[in-house]
């Protein structure tokens, strides 16, 4: 072989070394993330930490059980609004893909997507809690739900274009109505796919912290009226994390690993379940 | 002579400024099997989706003139209305891959929400695939999903679908094309069986298949109804040159 | 598929004729049926409407909101230099800085480590449990919360970066431009990365055939064949990661240190848009105050939307 082929064949080695190396090196930072924050977190986490309430500065012992009720109570809220709405302007986009609307629906959801999550906060401010007159949990599980709508709208729609038109001919064709065509025939069959696009909208949600700033607030106490300020886990992350107190840290520690498990559980799930109920075409 | 169940007088169909059924004008009796042929692209599934109004789903379909069925218009009929009574079976087998055996047969009862008693789907079960001769077969399989069937299987599956409803009239849209040869055949011998209760109306691209299954058949070229006779006449003696020429084979 | 305008319209006549009893509750049920239908399309429709007019609603809602500071400050708002809500001055060009500096710094930190995951996976190494392993852990990058990424950002990366900037002589912060855009450089690598390898693998492989069959190597293949035929993809791909970079708030506002001047280094501390929003919003103690804040909310509003739009135009320009 001469030089200059031994010269390219070498290079070309040398370009897949470089991105087999930094490929690896992704992945680096996630690992260190994932362990130091299990590391840091786990030891804080214990049965008085998920069931106490937070403590003021210089006393131990605190937990987080108003902010994990909070987190749970405003997320099942906006997957209740989020989820229906969604899958129903999926269901228009799928059905109706060609029509005029479906074209500036479209839009708007990719819209939505790209909205940072703060000016969905500023939103559900003036939407929600100016009218109130005060902050509350519903302000934040509708500026959540917003948040969800585009990953559910767009999960819904991709999953019913991929079923055959066979399927909705076979359901017309036994004398069935539009609305039952798609409620018993076409969301059955596409019902793994809704479904993961469902749960990684939560997964999405459920570390958002910008939208609730001014809207759920955060809430030393325990509360579960939906009318009132609630404490979230990121919420309660965020203040004691930028806090000056090393106990607080040791919260926020703990309350991080909390949610961190928690999102990941959500992702993996998402993975098994979408693998298990897909129905065989 | 028998009874008129559907008749189409003027009957044109669209898809946009696509003309492709053009003035069709057709009798057809009661419990006879009608075949409908023609080179592809004819005009004849659209046609025969017309009956059903399943052409309309198209988006950009139209239609014009009337398709009569008992003497009633059906495009003055909710569309549910005459799919109730007009039944159908597709090219491809297409059962409902989430439902088992059994509840893709009940599927019309079933998905639209009538409810019936435990012994009336249990016979309506096995009375629709007994008429497909599809009941010694699956019987001690009607747990499992329908798409676990042969395609063959699924098709006759299609057809006691239809059939559980008790329609009037069954379209069938060249119901062996995605077929083996075996399948093929038994959906055939079906044919003669089911013509004794119902209307059947299959479209077909095979001559062959016209000839066999038939009582009387249409011909239908570049969207016109050429010639509709009984299936003997239109072979042995085909009025129109067009149909000669199709019958031995002088165009594909 | 959808029922025509005409069936839509379609009067109900049932025909009874020859049906037997047990049709006829049928029929009942099938008359309920073309009601609750109706209602069914009317529902999608305005859910579908709706949608349309939430995004008039929220843009409508920030000019409106915003409109007191766009009268007073005018255009002085984007190039004014000086943030000092007590004497009620509201420049933003300090948030502008900073924002696109940690924007465009992360973008510069993230390509080479993006395009590669997208080469390993989209080329290299498609199929194996190594790659869908990989795979799946850059995905669980982006699912990993903001709001930890900035706490370990700061206990974590922070001090380390401030031995970095000792050791080569700079000011000695830590938190900072450089560090905002360490951390969003982490964050918005699988944006880029899983969009680049959905286009890698589409690349028609009698393409790369037809290189490799005149004698190129791998490296020539993927730069003559590959990158060329990608590149507007994978363009798309870093847009839709500079519109997540710049609308990051929360791990930005923890290691940015939060300052309204405007930086004199890549490792001064500073501000971006998103994170003034969520450090000052709830402190706004008069209108023009809040005034402006929604102002810039309007602003970053619009430098998103254009920037995934575009980033989304390409990528179905791609497609097709």
């Amino acid at each position: 072989m001469s030089v200059q082929v031994k010269y390219r064949i070498g290079k070309s080695i040398a370009f897949q070394g470089l991105t087999i190396l930094l490929s690896v090196l992704c992945v680096v930072p996630l690992i260190f993330i994932l362990v130091y924050i299990i590391k840091a977190g786990v030891t804080k986490i214990n049965w008085n930490f998920l069931t106490n309430l937070p403590k003021p500065v210089g006393e131990t012992g605190g937990g987080i059980k108003n902010a994990l009720l909070g987190s749970v109570e405003v997320i099942a809220l906006s997957t209740i609004i989020a989820v229906p709405v969604g899958i129903l302007c999926g269901i228009y986009l799928s059905e109706y893909k060609q029509s005029k609307l479906a074209y500036w629906t479209r839009l708007s959801v990719d819209i939505l997507q790209g909205v940072p999550s703060i000016v969905i906060g500023i939103i559900a401010y003036f939407w929600i809690v100016k009218p109130m007159g005060h902050f509350s949990a519903i302000s934040g599980s509708i500026a959540l739900a917003i948040m969800m709508l585009p990953i559910v709208v767009r999960s819904t729609e991709e999953t019913l274009l991929l079923l055959p038109d066979s399927l909705r001919e076979a359901g017309y064709a036994l004398g069935m109505p539009f609305h039952r065509v798609v409620l018993k025939v076409i969301i059955p069959c596409g019902f793994s796919g809704i479904l993961s696009g469902v749960m990684l909208s939560v997964a999405r949600i459920t570390g958002e912290t910008a939208p609730l700033l001014f809207t759920a607030f955060g809430n030393p106490y325990l509360s579960f009226d939906i009318g009132q300020p609630m404490q979230t886990l990121p919420l309660i992350i965020f203040n004691y994390a930028t806090s000056p107190y090393n106990d607080w840290h040791d919260l926020a520690w703990g309350a991080s690993c909390i949610l961190l498990l928690w999102v990941l559980l959500l992702n993996i799930l998402t993975k098994v379940i979408s693998a298990k109920w897909k129905v065989q075409l | 002579m028998e009874s008129t169940i559907v008749k189409a007088v003027n009957y044109n169909s669209y898809f946009g400024a696509n003309h492709v059924v053009k003035d069709v004008n057709i009798e057809i009796p009661k419990n006879a099997a009608i075949a409908v042929m023609g080179p592809s692209g004819c005009g004849k599934t659209t046609f025969l989706r017309g009956i059903n109004r399943m052409h309309e789903l198209i988006p950009g379909a139209t239609a014009k003139g009337q398709i009569l069925l008992n003497g009633t218009d059906v495009m003055e009929m909710h569309p549910i209305f005459v799919r109730l009574k007009i039944g159908m079976v597709f090219q491809r087998p297409n059962p409902f891959p989430n439902l088992s055996i059994y509840d893709n047969v009940i599927a019309g009862y079933k998905l639209n929400g009538i409810s019936l008693p435990k012994s009336e789907r249990d016979r309506i079960v096995e009375h629709s695939l007994s008429r497909v001769a599809l009941w010694g077969e699956v019987k001690d399989s009607l747990t499992k999903k329908g798409t676990f069937l042969s395609g063959g299987q699924q098709q006759r599956l299609c057809i006691a679908r239809a059939v559980a409803m008790e329609p009037e009239v069954l379209l069938f849209d060249e119901p062996t094309s995605a077929l083996d040869p075996i399948s093929t055949s038994k959906v055939e011998e079906l044919f003669h069986e089911l013509k004794k209760n119902y209307t059947l109306i299959i479209v077909t691209h095979n001559m062959q298949q016209a000839a066999r299954v038939s009582d009387k058949t249409a011909f239908f070229y570049m969207g016109e109804l050429v010639e509709f006779d009984d299936t003997k006449n239109m072979f042995t003696n085909p009025k129109d040159t067009r149909t000669q020429n199709y019958i031995t084979g002088r165009f594909s | 598929m959808i029922l025509n305008e005409e069936a839509l319209t379609q009067r109900v006549v049932s025909n009874d004729i020859g049906i037997s009893v047990k049709k006829e509750g049928r029929n009942r049920r099938s008359v309920r049926h073309i009601r609750a239908e109706g209602v069914f399309k009317k529902l999608i429709f305005f859910v579908a409407f709706g949608m349309v007019v939430m995004i008039l609603g929220i843009l409508v809602t920030l000019v409106v909101q915003s409109s007191l500071s766009i009268k007073s400050t005018g255009l002085s708002f984007l190039w004014g230099k000086v943030w000092d809500p007590v004497r009620d001055i509201f420049g933003v060009y300090p948030f502008l800085v900073g924002t696109i500096l940690t924007s465009f710094l992360a973008l510069v930190i993230s390509i080479p480590f993006s395009f590669a995951v997208a080469l390993f996976l989209g080329e290299y190494y498609p199929k194996g449990w190594v790659p869908t392993l990989l795979k799946d852990t850059v995905e669980l990058i982006a699912a990993v919360p903001s709001v930890i990424y900035g706490f370990w950002g700061l206990a974590v990366m922070v001090p380390i970066v401030r031995k970095f900037e000792a050791a080569i002589g700079v000011q000695t912060t830590g938190v900072g431009i450089f560090a905002s855009s360490l951390i969003l450089a982490i964050m918005i690598i699988p944006y880029s990365a899983s969009l680049g390898r959905s286009m890698v693998q589409m690349v028609p492989g009698n393409l790369k055939e037809a290189a490799y069959s005149l004698g190129a190597t791998r490296w020539e293949v993927i730069k003559s064949v590959v990158l060329p035929y990608t590149k507007s993809g994978l363009f798309a791909g870093v847009m839709l990661s500079l519109g997540r970079a710049l609308g990051e708030t929360m791990a930005v506002t923890m290691v940015i240190g939060n300052t309204a001047k405007l930086p004199e280094s890549i490792f001064a501390p500073g501000n971006t848009m998103a994170s003034v929003i969520a450090n000052e919003f709830t402190e706004a103690d008069h209108p023009v105050y809040l005034s402006a804040l929604i102002e810039l909310g309007l602003v970053l509003f619009l430098v998103t939307v254009v920037i995934n739009m575009i980033g989304k135009r390409l990528v179905k320009g791609f497609s097709k």
